[in-house]
């Protein structure tokens, strides 16, 4: 087994499935590219700037490393955010998926509201709320809002019927019905609609930041770095930005899914 | 204890058997989802009238009305709004013309798709907010920078749905072009496209959706005409009114957008069964 580590790197490369090498190529083919004209300074501009120094601008540029700290507040904020307004979402479409007239009411005027585009809501927001925290955490809260409202009611509503009568065969108290009962199950598609509220709300937390520029974050970053026209900053902005959506996605993914299995066994 | 059965029966039997709604009931059915915007548009009206908050942050309804008719009349909203409708045009067009065939490509061949997914994949994990910065470095906020970040929006979804599209197709509906020995070109006129029509659209419906919203985004934070500048112009001038109306329109259209779409969608669902 020790002599194939000794048979060169193409006979590693061999042992690595197909599919993944294939994948590989053209990211591969990316970088070299990239390095091979920019990095050895064969062409240099503004714009075209070193691999190395994207890399680098995090930990070696000064102006780089206030990414850590833009990115701290990013996160807090998003999760300020996304704990009101998930809660509020399924707070909201937990009690209408339990109540025909609170729903006819409550329901079509959300629907309504859901039409206007979100980021058109920032206008409105700072306005009201100044360009401080308070505009940005209820914006932030309003892009998890309406998943984790829309995927709840849902869910709440497509609970079969069999279930609401043996609810009511047992007599279960209402908070009883609630807690042992409804959500329970919906919670596949309330979990789908917070895995969404989780990943429009981090999107809504940079663009938030990015829209009112004021204050730290990693949105304000972006638009200092594009300010000061430093390309290095601004993609190792973006790629924090893309890393942090992703695995958000991946963690949210892995424990839901360790939550729903009780469902099969 | 056969009486404890029948109560238990009973309990299940109420539920399920539904009262024929009568009038009275319908009526109220009817009016009920207009009562919380009713309430609502009472409160900011007396909020409004009893000067309880300055008009800069919440303009009275009828000063939102006056200036929705101005805009309109002054023909600024017809204006902003064909700025944005052009963006939204090209920008879709290229993003759709540019997913269809990757799309196919990835759907079609499994070549194609080793190669290509796992760069497509890290490239979609980048939201639009990702791409304004990056392409305003490079195209200044020119039009090119709006219509590409639209065309991105619409692209990922496009992709994404024709090519699960025709991964979905029956095997039989292969085989039976295979045994017809169809060409190439017949097969995909003939088989690959209808079949994977339903899907395709979607994925049509759903880039026109985020192309909406790009738009937004990007006219809000890049631009210097359209309906989401209107929207951060008002802003700026203090001007909530415009704000609130800029929302307005940004609602309608989306909600008109929404409407034709799933029409065509149910039109199309109608002339061609998902798999029928």
């Amino acid at each position: 087994m020790a002599d194939t580590a000794w048979q060169g790197p193409l006979a590693a490369l061999s042992r690595i499935p197909p599919r993944v090498r294939r994948g590989a190529v053209l990211p591969a083919a990316l970088v070299l590219a990239w390095l091979a004209v920019v990095d050895t300074g064969f062409a240099r501009t503004p714009l075209l700037v070193p691999l190395h120094q994207v890399l680098s601008a995090p930990f070696v540029d000064p102006d780089g490393r206030q990414i850590w700290t833009a990115l701290a507040a990013s996160l807090a904020r998003a999760t300020a955010g996304i704990a009101l307004g998930a809660s509020a979402g399924v707070a909201l479409g937990v009690s209408l998926g339990l109540s025909r007239p609170l729903q006819r009411g409550i329901a079509p005027t959300l629907h309504g509201l859901r039409q206007i585009a979100l980021f058109a809501w920032i206008p409105l927001l700072t306005a009201w709320f100044g360009t401080g925290e308070i505009a940005k955490v209820v914006f932030i809260s309003l892009s998890a809002f309406f998943p984790a409202f829309l995927n709840t009611e849902q869910g709440v509503r497509a609970i079969a019927p069999a279930y609401w009568e043996t609810a009511a065969v047992l007599r279960l108290r209402p908070w009883r019905r609630v807690t042992k009962m409804v959500l329970p199950a919906a919670l596949p598609a309330i979990l789908i609609g917070l895995e969404i509220a989780l990943l429009t709300a981090w999107i809504g937390t940079v663009g938030a930041e990015y829209a009112i520029g004021v204050g730290r974050g990693l949105g304000s970053f972006l638009v200092a770095a594009r300010e000061l026209f430093r390309m290095d900053l601004v993609l190792a902005g973006v790629v924090a930005l893309a890393l942090v959506g992703y695995a958000c996605n991946r963690a949210s993914r892995h424990v839901f899914s360790r939550i729903i299995t009780w469902r099969d066994r | 204890m056969a009486s404890h059965t029948d109560a238990r029966l009973d309990a299940i039997a109420v539920p399920a058997s539904t009262p024929r709604p009568r009038p009275s009931r319908a009526w109220r059915a009817a009016l009920l989802p207009l009562l919380l915007p009713a309430l609502a548009l009472c409160a900011w009206q007396l909020a409004a009238s009893q000067g309880w908050m300055a008009p800069q942050i919440l303009p009275a309804p009828e000063q939102v009305w006056a200036s929705f008719v101005e805009l309109l009349e002054n023909g600024d909203i017809a204006a902003n709004f064909a700025v944005s409708l052009h963006r939204i045009g090209m920008g879709f067009l290229l993003g759709a013309a540019l997913g269809l065939a990757t799309g196919i490509a990835l759907g079609v061949s499994n070549t194609a798709r080793e190669y290509l997914d796992p760069l497509l994949r890290a490239l979609f994990a980048i939201p639009s907010i990702g791409w304004i910065p990056i392409l305003i470095l490079v195209f200044g906020i020119a039009e090119t920078l709006k219509i590409l970040i639209i065309a991105k929006a619409v692209f990922v979804p496009i992709v994404i749905h024709t090519a699960q599209g025709i991964r979905d197709i029956p095997k039989t509906h292969l085989e039976t072009a295979r045994v017809l020995r169809l060409r190439p070109w017949t097969r995909f006129i003939r088989v690959i496209a209808p079949a994977s029509l339903g899907p395709v659209f979607s994925g049509v419906r759903l880039g026109l959706g985020h192309a909406f919203i790009a738009l937004i985004v990007v006219e809000m934070l890049a631009a210097t005409e359209g309906i989401g500048y209107m929207m951060v112009w008002g802003r700026k001038q203090f001007q909530t009114d415009i704000v609130i109306v800029g929302m307005i329109v940004v609602g309608l259209a989306g909600f008109a957008l929404d409407c034709a779409l799933l029409a065509i969608e149910q039109i199309l669902n109608r002339k061609v069964p998902p798999h029928g």
